[in-house]
C-alpha cells in the first residue's frame, strides 16, 4: 500500500499482512470516531498527536498522511507505543482515494 | 475500581490520555472488545469537549464486572441549549480546536451513540457534568 501511494512507512511495522477492505478520508476526528473502522485505512491531512489518538480509539491499524505531511517524534512514538502504521505520502487525499478505489478498497458507502 | 483523571483547559497533546488509560484497563479485565471501543469512544469525545470547552475539570471512573461508569465534570461555559448541542454538525468549537481535527459537531452525538445511560447537567456560566454508563454484558 505504500509504494501504492508513493509513502514512506513509520511507527509500527507489524500491520504489512494486515487485510484492508475500506477506506475513510476525513480531517475531522469526531467523523471518524463515528464509523467502525474495522479492516479500514484512514487517509487524513491531519497531522498532529490527535490523529495518532484518534487512531487508537477507533481500532485503525493503518493511517496515510496525505499532502506532504510528516509525523513528529511524538507522534511515531505513540504510533509504536498503539501498534499503529503510519504512511508519509506526498500525494493530495483525493489522488490517494482514488489509487485506492482503484486497487479495489471500498467506501464505507 | 476507581479512576480519577484531571482535565486541562486547552491541552490537547495530553487531551486522551485518561481515555487510553482506559481502554489498556479494560483489555486487562477481558472486556468484550466491542465494548471497549464504544466506551473509549464516548470517554474520549467528552474529554476533547472538556478539554476544548471547559477552564479545567475531572474525570472519575467506576468499573466492575456489569459496567463502567464514567463521569466528566467540568468548570467552564455550560451548554445554554442541549438540544441544539446534541444536533449532528452543530459546533461552537473555535478556529483553534478545528485545528486540531475537532469542532465537527459530532462530539455529543457519538457519546449518545456509544452509551447505555448518558446523562448531562449543566449551568450555564458555571459548568457540565456529564455522566456516560456502558454495560459490559450486552
Amino acid at each position: 500500500m505504500a509504494a501504492l501511494v508513493g509513502g514512506k512507512v513509520r511507527g509500527s511495522l507489524e500491520n504489512m499482512d494486515y487485510e484492508i477492505t475500506k477506506a475513510f478520508a476525513s480531517d475531522l476526528m469526531s467523523d471518524v470516531l463515528r464509523e467502525d473502522m474495522d479492516d479500514t485505512v484512514l487517509i487524513t491531512g491531519l497531522c498532529n498527536i490527535q490523529t495518532i489518538r484518534t487512531a487508537d480509539m477507533a481500532e485503525l491499524r493503518i493511517a496515510i498522511l496525505s499532502r506532504g505531511k510528516v509525523a513528529d517524534d511524538e507522534m511515531v512514538e505513540m504510533a509504536e507505543d498503539n501498534g499503529l502504521t503510519i504512511i508519509e505520502s506526498p500525494f493530495t487525499t483525493f489522488r490517494i482515494s482514488g489509487l485506492l478505489y482503484d486497487a479495489g478498497l471500498q467506501p464505507f458507502y | 475500581m476507581h479512576y480519577t483523571f484531571k482535565i486541562e483547559q486547552g491541552n490537547f497533546t495530553d487531551a486522551g490520555q485518561a481515555s487510553s488509560s482506559v481502554k489498556r484497563t479494560m483489555k486487562q479485565l477481558g472486556v468484550r472488545p466491542e465494548n471497549i471501543k464504544r466506551t473509549v469512544v464516548a470517554l474520549f469525545e467528552a474529554e476533547i469537549n472538556a478539554v476544548a470547552h471547559a477552564y479545567g475539570g475531572q474525570i472519575d471512573v467506576d468499573i466492575d464486572g456489569e459496567k463502567i461508569v464514567m463521569v466528566v465534570a467540568d468548570k467552564g461555559p455550560g451548554i445554554p441549549n442541549i438540544d441544539l448541542a446534541m444536533q449532528e454538525g452543530y459546533s461552537t468549537a473555535s478556529p483553534q480546536v478545528r485545528e486540531m481535527g475537532y469542532g465537527a459537531g459530532m462530539g455529543l452525538p457519538n457519546i449518545k451513540k456509544n452509551t447505555d445511560d448518558l446523562k448531562i447537567d449543566t449551568t450555564v456560566g458555571v459548568g457540565t457534568t456529564v455522566t456516560m454508563t456502558v454495560y459490559l454484558n450486552n
